[in-house]
């Protein structure tokens, strides 16, 4: 009894002293995971965040990863799909940062396993930060004294040797501080704050976990939530533009992938092949149009939504979800006809709204994305 | 085809193949494929149960994942050279199920081998399936490989024409599970006759696959994971160095070896059967060395369920694909005694099953 007190009271000294970046998590988050090669410390979140905004690491000096994930749009970028370097579109949309430390794999069709190996591709590729390799990231570090003490001290290393894991070990533990919970939903339903939803976010969480179907992929835990079963669902959307030749799409991507062709390149500059979906990374034929189910934290401050960014509103997003998806061959087995009714769906929409957390509260919508 | 295939000859054509395609060490010992080049695929559907609710309407969810497995399997790049269809098309034998279930079936871009299951069969004794699909049994060859089709899941006479007042009465009771009137399914003598005067042509070094719905071996009574005769069928194919099983009807992973004969089991597309060993009260033989499928999701309806497709290279590789799930492969022949989970196998390696929901 009396080392279960002590333990208790060590545990209560050590997450009240504890600073976040080791591990104390807002309301309804689980802890952060931290690779064990990757620790998380204050300088290098500080020269994460620095590597981050640096729009010289871009083919023509414009674009950083806060492009397109600017902290003051919620960390995504308010567009449908990404745009690179000259304005390039990619096809998909660029998702938020925020609890992306959660994810068990990144991109929207899970071709990265960590956000350090995620934070590689953008740099590259043609049409987001337009590089040809790494090198030039590198020479503009090495040349940049005001870096090195900083690599320095983290990594034990001379300007010489910086290579491109140790910038994006820092640009990840970066966003490994990007998370954020705390929102009403987390008040009222783990912080015991009964007042904090309304009344109709409050019959829109019932809609949420029973007829709405929503938990059985954007999950809920019994002590905190991540909205998601990192899994990856067809739900229709975009794969009409391929179903009519979806067979030869996908059996000329499988040849180029085996002949060694990038993946990532493929995906974002060729939108057929983008809405193969995690089928480019299994080559499952029941993985076609597969995307992530993303985290729904946020989302009202996040649009526009879905992997190719053509819902505008959180109402489109329920009525989508409300008729079935869109009928493909390929449709997840969950997704099916909910017959909502219409209170039910605003009930939905309000619930939705309760996902935001108070530091994003204030995150203005484009102008397109603002209903009324 | 193969008759003539020696042990001596296919060593010499194994070692050229190991050189040329890098075939797996401890695949190359078996003889399966006649020379360099005749390695093949084939896939492997069943347990579709199209079930007629009324008129035109079918129960949703198992005309989709019959639908679904033949979307797939013409996904497969190269092509396989011809697919099995394990069993069981309808759910009561229904013409309007076997018409929806060909109409489905007719979407496949390669030959379809058809093998009876007892759904199929106790409405009108198999007419309808030797009129417009498959004969009952029979057998072929392919690349080296012979290959025999039976009907597994016959039982005695006095069950099946003389113990029911109708015939849908005979096959709504043949479609109950745990049922004290149902009748153990048997291959029976006139097809064991068949059988040994069929493979009397065979030299024993043909490797041998033979495609049944219910196993050739004993599981569970119960639920007729089993068959009767069973042990006259394994004589009969005992002389053969090189012999599998592969069947349907289990819905289910499901993998053994009994002296020379390597069992295979696929899921259906229909729906997962729990494993016997769920069921405490009475003793099963889910043969040990299966890794059982781990259904690690309810809330998944396709979970549990798939196809699968077998490569001939050497050996065999058996490939379940498991939807909503971590697709397996078993591999069988070669220096392997037994078929083994080329992931899985290791107690240690396993998914464990999800234990909160």
């Amino acid at each position: 009894m009396g080392k279960i007190c002590i333990s208790v009271l060590f545990l209560i000294v050590v997450l009240w002293v504890t600073p976040f970046w080791a591990g104390e998590v807002p309301l309804g988050l689980p802890p952060v995971p931290i690779p064990s090669d990757n620790p998380q410390s204050p300088e290098k979140i500080a020269l994460g965040k620095r590597l981050f905004e640096d729009k010289r690491f871009s083919g023509d000096g414009t674009v950083s990863c806060a492009n397109c994930h600017d902290s003051t749009k919620a960390f995504g970028d308010g567009l449908p799909t990404a745009e690179g370097i000259r304005k390039l579109k990619g096809t998909r949309n660029a998702p938020t940062v925020i609890n992306a430390a959660y994810y068990e794999a990144q991109f929207w069709d899970g071709r990265r396993s960590s956000l350090e190996e995620q934070a590689k591709d953008p740099f590259v590729n043609p049409i987001e930060h337009g590089l040809s390799s790494h090198e030039p990231i590198l020479e503009t570090i090495r040349k940049d004294a005001s870096y090195h003490a900083q690599f320095r001290s983290l990594f034990g290393i001379e300007p010489k040797d910086i290579n491109i894991d140790h910038v994006v070990k820092a640009i990840a533990s970066f966003e490994r501080t990007a998370i954020s919970g705390d929102s009403p939903f987390d008040r009222y339903l783990y912080g015991g704050d009964k007042t904090a939803m309304s009344e109709s976010a409050i019959r829109g969480l019932e809609i949420y976990r029973v007829k709405g179907r929503c938990q059985d992929c954007h999950s809920l835990g019994q002590t905190y939530a991540i909205f998601t079963d990192n899994k990856f669902h067809n739900v229709g959307v975009g794969f009409k533009a391929i179903e009519p030749r979806m067979m030869q799409i996908a059996n000329a991507f499988r040849k180029a992938k085996q002949e060694g062709k990038d993946i990532d390149k493929s995906v974002l500059g060729d939108r057929e092949i983008s809405e193969l979906g995690r089928f480019v990374v299994t080559l499952r034929p029941s993985d076609i149009g597969g995307f992530k189910t993303s985290t729904l934290r946020n989302i009202a401050v996040t649009a526009p939504y879905m992997h190719d960014g053509s819902l505008q509103t959180l109402e489109e997003v329920v009525e989508l979800y409300n008729k079935g998806g869109e009928k493909n061959p390929f449709l997840d087995s969950g997704i099916r006809p909910l017959n909502l009714t219409d209170q039910e769906k605003a009930d939905l929409v309000a619930f939705l709204k309760s996902l935001t957390s108070p530091q994003f509260a204030n995150v203005a919508l484009p102008t397109s994305m603002k209903k009324e | 085809m193969s008759r003539e295939m020696t042990r001596r000859t296919f060593l010499k054509a194994a070692g050229v193949l190991t050189a040329a395609a890098a075939v797996p060490v401890g695949l190359v010992e078996t003889v399966w494929g006649q020379k360099p080049g005749e390695k093949f695929t084939f896939a492997y559907i069943s347990d579709p149960h199209i079930t007629q609710i009324k008129g035109t309407e079918f129960v949703r969810n198992f005309e989709r994942g019959l639908r679904k497995a033949v979307l797939e399997v013409n996904f497969m790049d190269p092509a396989p050279d011809f697919v099995v269809f394990g069993g069981d098309l309808a759910q009561l034998g229904k013409k309007e199920e076997f018409e929806h279930g060909l109409e489905i079936m007719k979407d496949l871009t390669v030959p379809v081998k058809w093998v009876i299951g007892e759904h199929d069969y106790y409405l009108d004794l198999g007419q309808y399936w030797q009129e417009k699909i498959s004969p009952l049994y029979y057998s072929f060859d392919h690349k080296g490989v012979h290959f025999v089709v039976l009907t597994s899941i016959l039982t005695d006479d006095d069950w099946t024409y003389r113990r029911w007042p109708t015939p849908e009465e005979r096959m709504l009771q043949m479609a109950r599970l745990d049922n004290p009137n149902g009748s153990p399914f048997m291959v029976k003598r006139e097809q064991r006759e068949w059988l040994m005067n069929d493979l009397a042509k065979i030299s024993h070094e043909t490797p041998l696959v033979v495609l049944s719905h219910s196993p050739l071996y004993k599981i569970f009574k119960p639920w007729n994971f089993w068959t009767d005769d069973a042990e006259e069928v394994q004589a009969i194919l005992k002389p053969f160095k090189n012999v599998t099983v592969l069947h349907g009807h289990v819905h289910q992973v499901l993998y053994n070896q009994i002296g020379n004969i390597a069992f295979n089991a696929f899921m259906g597309t229909a729906w997962p059967w729990p494993y016997p060993v769920s069921y405490s009260q009475l003793p099963n033989a889910v043969p040990s060395i299966t890794v059982l499928m781990n259904r690690a999701d309810p809330f998944k309806e396709r979970d549990g369920t798939g196809w699968g497709h077998l490569d001939v290279n050497g050996g065999m590789l058996h490939h379940y694909e498991l939807w909503e799930n971590t697709p397996r492969v078993v591999r069988v022949g070669g220096k392997m005694k037994t078929p083994e989970d080329t992931a899985y196998q290791n107690p240690a390696e396993r998914i464990l099953p999800q234990t909160h929901y």
